[in-house]
């Protein structure tokens, strides 16, 4: 009884969130994450289910809040860092470093956790402006700039652990991946805070501006007197710093820094997060908010999965489909290619607002173009 | 009379908001060069890409040769025979001449390339227009007037009878238009339709043998060159009569200033190796300078070399007679200096974002990161820039690429006239916009100088050089040859000292 009427407002709740988005971008996202989550309401049993056990809740929604925040913190940074045209190839090393660096200064130097966090930190913040430097200092293109960062760094954090994985107990360390605040996972506040922390970074300064500038015409914003160089620095060296929360995340989580395997093939969900949140790899426009709402989905198909006991090593090929099928229908010459075959759906749709047909089924054009 | 080659009736073609085209007709005999004239938004582009099919029809029908066409795509139009040649070249530059024009219809031979038959195939496409190239040679290796040929040849390699030519000479210099009229003549000749648009109304008297004028998407009427007065033509298109037109013309800038003698940039010995010699010049608030000098002259790189884009390896700028050094833009924007580039595309818009954004671009750069414009105020800015200029968008939240060339520009002087500046450098202002826009940015021009701006004008067209400026320098060969001020200035004047310093040169 409590379930259903819980589940019957989280869907209210969901519902209004998805009808005030109507012909925005991130209508797409949050709409296949919707899909998703009702997919998992009438077919997998139990998904659905919250219980609140020693004043914490759990259930399935929960996990993918709490697993999913290390994709979203990634994607906090890597949505920027796409927006300029870049890419951050060594987000899952840098997680690694700040893995190891925290949990050595923990273990092996015995110093207090705040320090081991602020250094872990700063180290990353660090392993970012390399990357800046390297992208705006130097010219390299990003994809190989942060590659080499991307295979050095797993070395790097080993040399940090000796080789070892490095165990520890200290209850700062393990709070930040298990602790929860207000009977919810901590690691939601982490994100939250960060995604706000972000949101006035981008939006209550010219950064966001400039950012899109830069990343839709580079010449032209340079032209225009936007310190470009500055805003691409800016930016890898942000990833850095959101690379090096999820490592803490990460490590935390398992309570051990394992450099071989903390934050493997993350930068690639992280990407993915961004590209299914409606930022294009091309740069430019981005949607901030999309990218952790992407994050949130794939978490989403990755516990779906889970939970349905599909085995761990086929499970990536139904993901590849589902995040195949998302991607299509944000591209405006697939919808448009394909708009007969949605014609009745869009009969359905028409009546919710007249914005949105236009937006939905017809590549948006206002005015002649003329050369 | 025969069958005309290409029959539009009653075409219509409408955007959401806009009717582009709205009952066209257009009639192309073969062996006729058709000019179609109009400002930017008359619906030109438009109607060629609903001939090609780029974009579908909405009304009307299309004739080749009597047979009904409605090509779907702009490789059926080809198959067809109608070709187009657009404004930007559209052929890759690492690729070989001879790959350039056969690409994507490349010969081949259970799926490989045969490269004897792409050979022979270009060398007919450019004998066809007497052009004798080397065809492995790497396309970008030749100019742009060359290119461009190559373009026109890859366009006459599929047996065409019609050849669509937008706007194909505006990156090229006068003796290479030139050129290209010849061999359009030699084409006409051969039994060739061809539609020819420009915002050049010179080479459209030097060409065509018929004139079609497009206003709003309507068609105004079909006229015979001959028999069309220029400043008639002028009034069609714009739809203002004749005596308004003539007003516009005469119109001179007047000599009255408010000029101090204490120049406010001055460059002395500015240069850069390989890039242009050292040159002395002065730009006093007031006052218009002209740069006068041919394509590859050496304009834009002085323009890039005041503004900070490239750094100069001798020589000083003083500004209000102080000594100081541009490393890049921002260094000469903080010195209210103000330029709108001569490549918009490149170097100009930022296509994808809303015209309220890319106005108050500069602005927010130099005021920083964190002294964000609120929202309110950079509405406020936008719409004010919108109403003054007189920039024709559907609202400030239209992105920038959905906006004719003319009204780009128009945002991007709002750009910079939102920072206040003091000096501001135009680089070809003018290029590619209608005569409409072009008038209301020459006025612009001559107010911003009554208020005490200075004002550096660089231009290809001496008229509008004549026009703006009261004093003129001269660039050739990367090098200044002449500085001529008020009175001296006439198309005459510049073009002799251009002359005369290629006379000299053997000898210095």
């Amino acid at each position: 009884m409590i379930n259903w009427l819980s589940d019957l407002i989280f869907w209210i709740f969901f519902g209004a969130i998805l009808f005030t988005l109507r012909g925005q971008r991130i209508f797409w996202t949050v709409g296949a994450l919707a899909l998703l989550l009702l997919f998992n309401q009438f077919f997998t049993p139990g998904f659905f289910h919250i219980q609140l056990l020693d004043g914490h809740f759990y259930g399935s929604r929960i996990d993918v809040l709490n697993q999913g925040a290390k994709v979203m913190l990634l994607s906090l940074g890597m949505v920027l860092v796409i927006a300029t045209g870049g890419v951050d190839l060594s987000v899952g090393a840098v997680m690694a470093i700040s893995a190891a660096v925290s949990s050595r200064l923990l273990v092996t130097e015995h110093q207090p956790a705040g320090i081991a966090i602020a250094a872990a930190l700063a180290i990353c913040v660090l392993a970012g402006a390399w990357n800046g430097l390297l992208v705006a200092g130097f010219g390299i293109q990003p994809i190989i700039a942060t590659l080499v960062l991307m295979v050095a760094g797993r070395g790097v954090a080993q040399l940090i652990t000796e080789g070892q994985i490095i165990n520890f107990l200290d209850p700062t360390m393990v709070y930040l991946g298990n602790g929860h605040l207000f009977a919810l996972p901590f690691t939601l506040t982490l994100v939250l805070v960060m995604l706000v922390l972000t949101l006035f970074l981008i939006r209550r300064t010219a950064l966001g501006l400039f950012i899109e500038s830069v990343g839709d015409n580079y010449e032209a914003s340079r032209y225009s007197g936007v310190n470009a160089l500055q805003v691409k620095f800016l930016v890898y060296t942000f990833s850095g710093l959101c690379a090096g929360l999820a490592g803490l995340v990460a490590c935390s989580n398992i309570k051990s820094a394992d450099a071989n395997n903390i934050g493997l093939y993350l930068e690639l969900d992280a990407i993915l997060a961004v590209v299914v949140g409606g930022t294009s790899l091309q740069g430019g426009r981005f949607y901030l908010v999309g990218a952790v709402v992407g994050a949130l989905f794939i978490q989403t198909l990755t516990t779906t999965l889970y939970a349905r006991n599909v085995s761990s090593d086929v499970s990536p090929v139904p993901k590849a489909l589902v995040i195949i099928a998302v991607c299509l229908f944000q591209s405006d010459v697939f919808r448009a290619r394909t708009s007969r075959l949605f014609r009745p759906l869009t009969r359905i749709l028409k009546p919710l607002s007249s914005r949105l047909p236009g937006k939905l089924f017809t590549t948006p054009r206002h005015d002649a173009p003329e050369p | 009379m025969a069958t005309p080659l290409l029959e539009v009736t009653a075409l219509s073609k409408g955007f959401p908001g806009v009717k582009a085209l709205d009952a066209v007709d257009l009639t192309v005999q073969a062996g006729e060069i058709h000019a179609l004239m109009g400002e930017n938004g008359a619906g030109k582009s438009t109607l060629i890409k609903v001939l090609t099919g780029v974009f579908p029809r909405d009304a009307g029908e299309t004739r080749l040769e009597g047979k009904i066409i409605a090509p779907k795509s702009p490789r059926e139009a080809e198959a067809l025979g109608i070709s187009t040649v657009y404004q930007e070249v559209n052929l890759v530059p690492h690729l070989s001449v001879a790959e350039n024009i056969c690409l994507g219809r490349q010969p081949t031979w259970f799926g490989a390339i045969r490269w004897g038959a792409i050979a022979r195939r270009a060398r007919a496409a450019l004998a066809r227009l007497d052009l004798s190239l080397e065809l492995k040679r790497q396309l970008s290796s030749y100019s742009i007037a060359i290119q461009q040929m190559v373009a026109i040849a890859r366009a006459l390699d599929i047996s065409a009878k019609l050849l669509i030519l937008d706007e194909p000479t505006s990156s090229l210099d006068k003796s290479e238009v030139e050129e290209l009229f010849k061999k359009l003549r030699k084409l006409r000749e051969g039994g060739l339709g061809i539609i020819f648009i420009t915002h050049f109304l010179e080479q459209v008297y030097d060409i065509s043998d018929l004139i079609t004028v497009l206003r709003n998407g309507r068609r105004v009427g079909c006229f015979a060159t001959r028999e069309l007065p220029r400043i008639k033509l002028v009034s069609h298109m714009i739809g203002k009569d004749v005596r308004e037109v003539e007003a516009l013309e005469r119109k001179r800038a007047s000599a009255a200033t408010i000029r101090s003698d204490q120049p406010m940039l001055e460059a002395k010995g500015l240069g850069r190796k390989g890039f242009i010699h050292p040159l002395d010049l002065e730009i006093r608030p007031g006052e218009v300078l002209g740069l006068a000098g041919l394509l590859g002259s050496g304009r834009t790189e002085t323009a890039r070399l005041l503004f900070g884009v490239d750094r100069p390896d001798q020589g000083t700028i003083l500004m209000n007679g102080r000594t100081v050094k541009f490393n890049s833009p921002r260094a000469a924007i903080r010195y209210r200096i103000a330029l709108t580039p001569e490549d918009r595309k490149v170097a100009g818009i930022i296509p994808n974002l809303t015209v309220r954004e890319n106005v108050v671009l500069a602005l927010q750069a130099s005021r920083g990161t964190w002294r964000r414009l609120t929202v309110s105020d950079q509405e406020k800015l936008a719409d004010r820039f919108i109403k003054s200029l007189d920039i024709k968008t559907p609202n400030r939240e239209q992105m920038l690429r959905n906006l004719s060339g003319g009204n780009q520009q128009k945002v991007l002087l709002a750009r910079w006239l939102a920072t206040e500046p003091k000096l501001f450098i135009l680089d070809e202002p003018t290029r590619g916009i209608d005569v409409g826009a072009k008038a209301e940015i020459e006025k612009l021009i001559q107010s911003l100088r009554q208020e005490g701006l200075a004002v550096l004008f660089i231009s290809s067209e001496l008229e509008e050089i004549v026009r703006q400026s009261q004093r003129v320098v001269i660039l050739r060969d990367r090098r200044k040859v002449g500085e001529l001020t008020e009175a001296e200035i006439s198309e005459e004047a510049i073009m002799q000292s251009i002359a005369t310093a290629e006379m000299e040169r053997p000898a210095a």
